[in-house]
């Protein structure tokens, strides 16, 4: 037992926190493989939708085809960020993760990892192909996975901070897309412009204001998250 | 200092100073809007590229402005709520949204009708009017999220995190988007950067600016002070002024 | 040797309505706290202030002797809290949750600790079943089975007693004694009447700042 005077304990196992928290979260996801599958299910259907709504011409289609693949692709991902936290607050897991020994800010980052990992990563991954659907230059693919993959990042990030200050409202889920969606447009910009430039073989300063995007969203996101989280649980 | 910050944190104290403050600031807001006013619409001369078109300047720019800045306000009040836990901070958060909202459409209204003449369209893509637009969203979420909340202490600590948040990618959208509109303009040049401007057009507008922002200022102080009654309607210092008034 | 929680003068206003004020609170090493109070007494409230995750009070909270504010990573990892909502995720079994939770205690997986607490606590061949196929009370000894998991020399269990049939209160409450017997200590809240428990002090909440302490 340790005694007032003892020196305090190293944060207790901040890594195995860390890791219990990302593999919990990663099994939670994939005994529902449905919720995996429907931010991609979206997404293909949605970029179906446009040629049908626009024209089937090929020219236009690629004219088009940045912008349609980065603003569909942008809100497959806002669509599963809603359950983020809620299922947590909701069995009282999210009261005990505030409680934890740890810094929060840390054990809120295993749980954007998996939604990046479950969400922003396959949907990258799958771009390629809904750009040659979409008569994308096939020079572009590369640069549409990796613009995806660095920005959806971010987009995990931010859009948590505002999954934390929703979490404990009933109808959060309309709300969440109005308080994030203008603070998706800087990376919006970027990642279309990426994949644009990259027709014309010039996407490198735009992959790095992504990335440099994403450095900052790493440093300010999880402690905006962790208050956040500390304003709901007591909503 | 500390002492300081609560003393003048108190919504007591806050209520005498104000009350002090804001009959000069009515006045000033009053003499520089009639006088900025007057001198914009009747004694500046005429642009020779737009014509009477360009006096819309008189209230486009300073409600743009106003508008940026009053974000910038809330955001801060917001921290000083969160950080020293001051109430009338929030309070003061509270009131500045709407008001800022409201300039922010101020500002895109004035420059739909200054595009139909100009642009020969109400709305143009253009960068400004762009970053105008994202702010009003910005508005419209902090407002939303305050009312969203059943305990007004945890929609207050939300809508401040969510102003901070704001404030600072503000700068960030407005460079991207002034990025994207560089990258996809077609020839139209853009309302208010214009070269050297005469000192009979930019002395009204100057004016004018004073003008926006006392008023703001007064209706603020006001607004509060409306607001600490509200609040703290309980409070026996709040009832005794409240018959003393009676 | 300092107390092991102390609150003075405490005082809760959430949206202008006060919850208590002038509120005193020691528990030592050994103690058994029930606070008691009818609904809307602020018992949770005060419950979520004492274990540190809520800030909005005025007054002083000390952990041994030290302002809670400051030693807040050794407070938490001293503390052992059991809100409203039992904290078990319906998705993973019994033993995945347990896991979970030892390693936010900073302690390696110990599968047969797991075990052995799920045992203690009358699950015993429910760990690999997925909490959301247990009944209520299952799912909220999954819950309790924490307090056999590892030692916290601090208990704050608000209502731990919720969809427990008589046998588990009874297993509950001698859990609870010999907690206070090795030198823990215990701050709870409950509709039950902890009646024939020796040794617990009460602490009443009622309107608006009556309150008042009895042995």
């Amino acid at each position: 037992m340790s005694t007032s005077d003892a020196p305090a304990p190293p944060p207790a196992g901040l890594w195995g926190a860390f890791t219990a928290t990302l593999k919990r979260d990663v099994t939670l996801a994939l005994r529902r493989r449905g919720d995996v599958l429907n931010p991609l299910v979206f997404y293909a259907l949605v970029i179906t939708l446009f040629p049908i709504g626009i024209s089937p011409d090929p020219e236009r289609l690629a004219l088009i085809a940045p912008g349609l693949l980065w603003v569909a692709a942008l809100l497959a991902a806002l669509l599963s960020l809603d359950t983020l936290f809620r299922g947590d607050f909701e069995d009282g897991t999210l009261e005990q993760l505030l409680l934890a020994p740890q810094p929060l800010t840390a054990l809120v980052m295993a749980k954007v990892s998996v939604h990046w990992l479950l969400t922003g990563l396959p949907l990258s991954l799958m771009a390629p192909l809904l750009g040659a659907m979409l008569a994308l230059p096939p020079g572009s693919y590369m640069v549409l996975a990796l613009s995806l993959a660095l920005g959806s990042a971010s987009l995990s990030l931010i859009g948590a901070i505002g999954a934390a200050l929703t979490v404990g409202l009933a109808r959060g889920g309309a709300l969440l897309s109005l308080l994030i969606l203008p603070l998706y447009i800087p990376v919006l910009i970027f990642g279309t412009g990426a994949v644009q430039a990259a027709a014309m073989g010039g996407a490198g300063a735009y992959l790095a204001i992504l990335g440099a995007l994403l450095a900052l969203a790493l440093m300010l996101a999880p402690l905006a998250i962790a208050v956040s989280l500390r304003i709901s649980i007591n909503g | 200092m500390w002492a300081f910050i609560h003393k003048f944190g108190s919504p007591k104290w806050f209520y005498a100073i104000s009350a002090r403050l804001e009959p000069w600031c009515w006045a000033l807001a009053a003499l520089a809007l009639g006088v900025g006013t007057l001198w914009g619409l009747a004694v500046a001369p005429a642009d020779y590229q737009q014509g009477e078109s360009f006096r819309i300047i008189y209230v486009h720019v300073p409600a743009a402005l106003l508008a940026q800045s009053i974000f910038v306000a809330m955001a801060l009040s917001g921290l000083v709520f969160m950080v020293w836990k001051i109430k009338v901070a929030d309070m003061a958060a509270t009131v500045m949204a709407p008001f800022g909202a409201m300039m922010t459409f101020a500002a895109l209204f004035s420059g739909a009708v200054w595009g139909i003449p100009t642009w020969g369209t109400w709305w143009e893509w253009d960068a400004r009017l762009t970053s105008m637009l994202i702010l009003l969203f910005l508005y419209l979420g902090v407002i939303a999220l305050r009312g969203a909340f059943a305990r007004r202490d945890s929609g207050a600590r939300a809508a401040s995190l969510l102003a901070l948040v704001g404030v600072i990618n503000i700068p960030i959208i407005k460079y991207s988007v002034e990025w994207w509109y560089t990258l996809h303009q077609s020839a139209t040049f853009t309302l208010t950067s214009r070269p050297a401007m005469p000192a009979s057009m930019w002395l009204p507008l100057l004016i004018m600016l004073v003008g926006f922002y006392s008023f703001f200022t007064a209706l603020t102080l006001a607004r509060t002070r409306s607001e600490i009654v509200k609040r703290e309607g309980d409070k026996r210092w709040v009832r005794a002024l409240v018959d003393k008034e009676l | 040797m300092s107390l092991r929680l102390q609150a003075r003068e405490l005082a809760c206003e959430r949206d202008d309505r006060v919850l208590f004020k002038g509120l005193d609170v020691t528990l030592d090493a050994g103690e058994i706290l029930c606070v008691e109070g009818p609904n809307g007494s602020g018992k949770t409230t005060l419950l979520k202030i004492l274990s540190g995750q809520l800030g909005d009070y005025t007054g002083e909270l000390h952990y041994r002797g030290e302002p809670l504010r400051r030693c807040r990573e050794r407070f938490l990892a001293n503390l052992l809290y059991l809100g409203h909502s039992a904290g078990v995720k319906a998705g993973l079994t019994a033993l995945e949750n347990l896991a979970w939770y030892q390693a936010l205690a900073g302690d390696a997986f110990d599968e047969a600790a797991c075990e052995r607490a799920l045992e203690e606590i009358g699950l015993a061949g429910f760990e690999d079943v997925p909490v959301g196929k247990l009944s209520a009370g299952q799912a909220r000894r999954v819950a309790l089975a924490r307090l056999a998991l590892g030692y916290r020399e601090l208990w704050i269990l608000d209502e731990p007693f919720t969809a427990i049939d008589k046998h588990g209160v009874a297993g509950l409450e001698r859990r609870l004694l010999a907690h206070a017997e090795r030198g823990g200590s215990v701050v709870i809240t409950t509709h039950h009447a902890l009646g024939d428990m020796a040794g617990i002090r009460r602490l009443a909440l009622g309107e608006q700042g009556h309150h008042g302490e009895a042995a």
